[in-house]
């Protein structure tokens, strides 16, 4: 098995003894998108901070397509990019200047680079504004920014940390289709978000983390079928006074025109149909009620 | 990296001296122009004003003993300051990950930093040659490889303790408290003004533990050919100061001090 990157017995403990890392383990297949979820203070920007090197590990090794990142450095780091939770890059500087320099830093000459830079701002959307000051771009277009230094590279490894935070709904689809892509074309990633449904959608596999120890490391679908429960809304042709009672399901009117319900996994919901239907009420659609695995992630996660 | 063949070392140092150059470059105006008015200042007062009721100093016209100590003071303050504010800033803005994340080296990092500072400190150096030759036009440099390789060295050393400056530094005051505490008043009484045999007995051995004395008079050594230190003592410590702070930052940033969590 190839493995983007393996992590074995990782320990932090910061100065003044906070341990934020219990000695985690943890491997990414080459070519997954994974999903690294976990409450504030879980410690995932831990361990991101150590695998980019931006935070010393206490003991414990990473390796990164096999290099490790205290042996084979430079090789290791070439195949890692990195998106920071934090807006990391001189607010002064143009946009292409910022990621031309990225290039750079990564010993891509100028005449290589150049080409490589045009593509990667206008896949994002930022070839329009690239002699613009970094200053003047909204947050949105910060994040994309922030994306596009860490792909100037092309990594085989990218690590996002919540970067969709604080980007409207429209512009995170966008972000999330572009993922995708890049991800169906071979590069490996690793994101962490406190959108839950963003893990849904786009992650295969999952880890949870919390209090510096993993609590689950899985696939989205075994995860999702530990559920015992789905809620569904029901949207009503016509209003109702008061809630219906069948037995065997718990139905609750949030609104004349809206039924609510949780049904068990091991309940049919055509049951749940037919028994309206003999009670005369119509169902005119019909949508899951809330995100399935942030029930499952507050349940992982108070234990 | 996909395409391995294109890592170049070469590449990640010019990349990040090229940044830092065109940096104080972009803020011109904060970095170029105020050494050249200030020291335009000191030529007209102490060198035209008052300097022909001084005499002279070490047997030169006044305004002619000033030059060497009036570029000295430019190159110090501006290398340290280039460096310490520009690492000092990359840490701030967070910035610095740009760098910490890629595969560029520590002494890569350190030695585009300090490039950086060296290019400010000699060009400003430069400026304020061109100034004096306003004030003093006959001006003529005694020993030129000596003046450029002390000028180089004094950039070089004191590039290196703004780094080390920035790496502790975790407020903007932190970054002032050195040049205006330390710096400052070491240069002013390190022979910039005056020859330290003016000085009583008592003040002339105090003002040997200077280690701005001997930069400054080396630096003279090299322009006017006169100088009130040994220079192959002062180019000894010079050189072993550079070597000390260069494996005492290489060391910070492998154990990354004041850079890494």
């Amino acid at each position: 098995m190839n493995y983007a990157l393996e992590i074995k017995n990782l320990v932090k403990t910061y100065t003044g003894g906070t341990k934020a890392l219990n000695g985690i383990s943890l491997n990414v297949k080459e070519g997954d998108f994974y999903a690294l979820l976990g409450p504030n203070g879980a410690g995932k920007s831990s361990t991101i901070g150590i695998i980019g090197t931006l935070v010393t590990k206490t003991s414990g090794s990473v390796k990164i397509f096999d290099k490790d990142i205290d042996i084979n450095v430079a090789e290791a780091k070439s195949m890692l990019g990195v998106v920071s939770q934090e807006i990391n890059f001189s607010q002064f500087e143009k946009v292409l200047d910022i990621v031309t320099t990225q290039a750079g830093f990564y010993g891509i000459k100028k005449s290589i680079a150049k080409p490589k830079v045009k593509d990667i701002l206008i896949r994002l959307g930022l070839w329009d504004m690239r002699n613009d000051q970094a200053r003047t771009l909204s947050g949105g277009y910060k994040r994309r920014l922030m994306i596009a230094k860490a792909l100037i590279h092309e990594p085989k490894l990218l690590i996002l940390d919540e970067p969709t935070a604080g980007v409207d709904i429209e512009l995170r689809r966008e972000m999330w289709d572009f993922l995708r892509e890049i991800n169906n074309n071979g590069t490996t990633i690793i994101l962490t978000t406190h959108y839950l449904e963003e893990a849904e959608q786009l992650c295969r596999n999952i880890g949870i983390i919390d209090k510096g120890e993993i609590v689950a490391d899985t696939s989205m679908k075994d995860l999702l079928s530990r559920l015992d429960v789905q809620g569904f809304v029901l949207d009503l042709e016509e209003h109702l006074e008061a809630e219906p009672k069948i037995d065997g399901y718990s139905l609750k009117l949030e609104d004349s025109l809206t039924l609510v319900t949780a049904i068990n996994k091991n309940k049919s919901i055509n049951n749940l149909f037919d028994e309206l239907n003999k009670l005369g009420i119509k169902v005119k659609s019909l949508r899951n009620e809330s995100n399935r695995l942030e029930e499952l992630f507050i349940e992982m996660v108070k234990r | 990296m996909n395409q391995k063949q294109q890592f170049n070392i070469s590449v990640t140092l010019w990349t990040l001296t090229s940044k830092e150059i065109r940096r104080f470059l972009r803020i011109w105006i904060q970095t170029l122009v105020p050494p050249a008015i200030t020291m335009s200042l000191y030529f007209v007062i102490f060198g035209s004003l008052i300097g022909p009721r001084i005499g002279e100093m070490d047997g030169f016209n006044y305004v002619q003993f000033m030059i060497p100590g009036l570029i000295m003071m430019s190159v110090i303050t501006n290398s340290y300051a280039n460096v310490v504010s520009s690492f000092y800033s990359v840490k701030f803005q967070k910035s610095i990950e740009e760098l910490l994340i890629s595969p560029m080296p520590n002494w890569t990092i350190l030695l585009g930093f300090i490039l950086g500072g060296v290019a400010r400190g000699v060009l400003v150096g430069m400026i304020v040659f061109f100034v004096s030759l306003f004030f003093y036009p006959e001006f003529q440099i005694q020993n030129v490889p000596l003046t450029l390789l002390v000028l180089l060295l004094t950039a070089i050393l004191f590039s290196l303790m703004g780094f080390l400056n920035a790496i502790f530094a975790d407020s903007f005051d932190a970054i002032s408290v050195v040049p205006t505490f330390v710096l400052t008043p070491l240069i002013y009484l390190g022979g910039v003004f005056y020859s330290i045999n003016i000085l009583p007995d008592f003040w002339r051995s105090i003002s040997m533990a200077n280690p701005m004395l001997y930069v400054v008079n080396t630096f003279r050594e090299g322009m006017l050919g006169v100088s009130d230190v040994s220079i192959s003592f002062s180019l000894i410590m010079i050189s072993i100061f550079i070597i000390v702070f260069s494996f005492l930052c290489l060391y910070l940033l492998k154990k990354g001090i004041g850079i890494r969590t």
